[in-house]
């Protein structure tokens, strides 16, 4: 994974709450079975609207959504972050994320910072008042900074320190193989088999 | 080294289960890492997740922990012949061939026990008490009926496990939710898990496992738990559980995967030790009067947007927080519907019964005591489908597939179905659906279609009249769907055991099939 520390590029503001991942991306295209491609399915039922916002010129090649609070509830379709990735978006702000698009978003290099509802109105203001207005999202000091407001974002430590570092979450864990290795060793027999077949 | 974790006591049983799980306790800001005791594996999240593992030369490290079943894509009919959709059938494929390659045992299309991942484990005997469950799929919650700890990964984590059976964690947080007294005949588990997460809304479990608590779940049979444990992530919570006990132990004794002999009294030794500690101290705590509850149904596009049954459509007006009005204003719109219009004035042109929420065969016993004997509504189209091939073959047994097509409804092949609709069951654009499932999303039973999420009795009530009904408004009188007699008939049933075939396929499937395995 590709080491992030700043991510700038227009502030593309989605004012709406709930937005699940069946709105992200509709489960009819959930059937590929490769990891890119996901672009043209991203929002693919509101983006039929010519006036939705990534329709418009100057969001066309994604940026930093901003998004109303309880962004990616629902399905836990990694789906989701692949299709706003290819779209070209970088990162995501929201008052408040579904916990597995955040853990999928982490994995995957996407971004997600979680702001006050307050400042994603200030930040959905500005972009309307000058849309294509670029926001700059600094990993590092976790502050969003568009034109003259700049506002914090939150983001677990362990997911900033990876995505600072780009670190592969199985190499991590495998460093720890050994205790994995102790950790079965001493599993009761009760447990839950799938092999072999009575 | 054992990590010795038992005096960190009083304890939830969320806390308990995580902590006999711990393999490498996070220091600082860094997640614990958390032992997995069983994933299971479906088609849709599961591809990349093996290509990953091919990429980096990795094998799947527990194989014996796995299991994999066809469910999101499989069609409901005809399922001998070769999927029509050739990217369904290139999904369904890669997935035998992954199974092969990695040495996973799959349950594929027409074998007995194939059917939606989160049925075929419970009905396996796989999903036990204080285990870990990890699917890449959100209702993986299910299984936390058992006092499990189960949840819905992503596709990254799904490689993550195949390769470590582990997963880095932060602690989840803890929420009761305390349901006391008792159930009136009609109303249900899904009324009460509908009844929650109106209250806490679909933000309000986020970070926490849920425990369901008090009278009201104690009484309620296995497949009633399942329900509820299924949508707590509608509540937008990582898991649900409930404590195990007989109900629990009489479950699961005697499926093919549950323990035996020494094991079994072992296991249970264990599992009386998991309940939630007297003192213990959850993070949050939520009270629901089951004596009050009523046939609980949704109106708008999130699962938190429901009412009971008798009241009327919401005045988005009243709400007070801009963007809850919002969104209801938007789902109003997109439900064409009218604020104050009664709920049980909603005609509904398509019924769903299945999903992983409500397609066991208590659900269909239920469906089916209401129905019995009935014709449907004219013009609607009504859909029954179990929620895999044992669950088919155990309903046949007792006659509920002649009661469903006396009905004029059809009577369907197991999976995910109209739940999701990536297979051919799914709404046209406008049409109305009172459904068992868990997701009235915009667009989440077909394009433009339109959710009302039911529980069963509701859903044969409104097959019968036509608009959104409960039984209570057909004057039925209800002592023989009262939920513990459920309880005791699901106890009885018929534990599953290994081997055998519901279809007879084409030879040519059969071949194929059984060359990607």
């Amino acid at each position: 994974m590709e080491k992030i520390t700043v991510v700038t590029g227009p502030a593309v503001p989605l004012p709406r709450a709930n937005v699940d991942t069946d709105q992200i991306i509709p489960a009819v295209f959930l059937k590929r079975v490769t990891k890119t491609g996901f672009d043209d399915a991203l929002f693919y039922a509101w983006r039929q609207d010519p006036d939705f916002v990534i329709n418009r010129p100057e969001y066309a090649h994604g940026g930093v959504l901003i998004a109303g609070p309880d962004f990616g509830t629902g399905s836990s379709r990694e789906h989701a972050v692949w299709a706003l990735r290819d779209f070209g978006f970088s990162a995501v702000l929201s008052p408040r994320f579904g916990d597995i698009f955040r853990g999928n978003a982490g994995k995957q290099g996407l971004l997600a910072g979680q702001i006050s509802e307050a400042d994603a109105e200030k930040i959905w203001a500005l972009a309307e008042a000058t849309p294509g207005i670029p926001i700059s999202v600094d990993l590092v000091a976790t502050v969003a900074t568009i034109g003259e407001l700049s506002v914090p974002f939150v983001i677990d430590d362990y997911t900033r320190w990876r995505l600072l570092e780009g670190l592969d979450d199985i190499g991590l864990t495998l460093r720890d193989e050994a205790r994995i290795t102790e950790f079965e060793a001493r599993r009761e027999s009760w447990r839950p088999k799938t092999l072999p077949v009575k | 080294m054992t990590i010795d974790t038992s005096e960190r006591t009083p304890r939830t049983l969320a806390e308990k289960v995580w902590d006999d799980h711990l393999v490498v306790k996070g220091e600082g800001s860094s997640p614990d890492l958390i032992y997995i005791d069983l994933h299971l594996v479906h088609e849709v999240t599961s591809p990349q997740a093996f290509d990953g593992l091919r990429l980096a030369g990795r094998p799947v490290r527990r194989p014996d922990l796995t299991i994999a079943t066809e469910d999101h894509n499989t069609p409901t009919l005809a399922i001998d012949k070769p999927i029509a959709d050739l990217t369904s059938r290139t999904q369904i494929e890669t997935l035998r061939r992954n199974a092969a390659e990695f040495g996973i045992r799959l349950h594929s299309l027409g074998d007995i026990e194939q059917g939606i991942v989160h049925v075929v484990g419970p009905q396996l005997g796989l999903t036990m008490p204080g285990i870990t469950v990890v699917c890449g799929d959100s209702h993986t919650s299910t299984h936390g009926a058992f006092g499990a700890m189960a949840f819905g990964i992503g596709t990254s984590e799904v490689e993550h496990v195949l390769a470590t059976q582990t997963l880095p964690l932060t602690p989840f947080k803890t929420m009761a939710i305390t349901v006391e007294g008792e159930l009136r005949p009609g109303v249900t588990a899904k009324d009460i898990i509908l009844a929650v997460i109106a209250k806490i809304g679909t933000g309000g479990g986020q970070g926490y496992v849920l425990e369901y608590r008090g009278s009201a779940i104690r009484s309620l049979s296995m497949d009633g738990r399942m329900t509820i444990c299924n949508m707590s992530i509608e509540a937008g919570a990582r898991a649900g559980m409930v404590a195990p006990d007989q109900v629990t132990y009489d479950y699961l004794k005697g499926r093919a995967h549950a323990p035996e002999g020494a094991d079994w009294d072992a296991a249970v030794a264990y599992w009386e030790t998991l309940k939630t500690d007297d003192d213990a101290v959850f993070d949050a705590e939520v009270f629901l009067d089951a004596n009050e509850l009523e046939p609980f149904v949704t109106w708008g596009t999130n699962p938190g947007q429901g009412v009971s049954l008798s009241q009327t459509v919401p005045d988005p007006s009243i709400i007070i927080d801009a963007n809850e009005r919002a969104s209801a204003e938007r789902a109003l719109e997109y439900m064409d519907l009218t604020a104050g219009t009664p709920m049980k004035d909603i005609r509904v042109d398509a019924v769903f019964m299945g999903s992983c929420t409500n397609s066991r065969i208590e659900d269909l016993r239920a469906f089916a005591s209401i129905i019995k004997g009935q014709k449907k509504a004219d013009g609607v189209r009504v859909m029954v489908v179990p929620g895999s091939a044992r669950v088919r073959i155990e309903a046949e047994a007792e006659g509920i597939d002649k009661i469903v097509e006396e009905f004029g409804a059809e009577w369907r092949f197991a999976g995910c179905s109209m739940c999701l609709g990536m297979n051919p069951d799914q709404l046209a654009p406008g049409e109305r659906c009172a459904s068992t499932s868990n997701r009235n999303f915009e667009g989440r039973q077909g394009k433009g279609g339109r959710t009302h999420l039911v529980s069963p009795l509701v859903a044969a009530a409104t097959a019968i009249r036509g608009t959104l009904a409960s039984p209570w408004d057909l004057g039925m009188t209800l002592p023989e769907i009262e939920h513990g007699d459920y309880a005791t008939a699901a106890a009885a049933g018929t534990p599953a055991t290994r081997g055998g075939r519901v279809a007879d396929l084409d030879a040519d499937f059969t071949a194929s099939a059984e060359e990607a395995n």
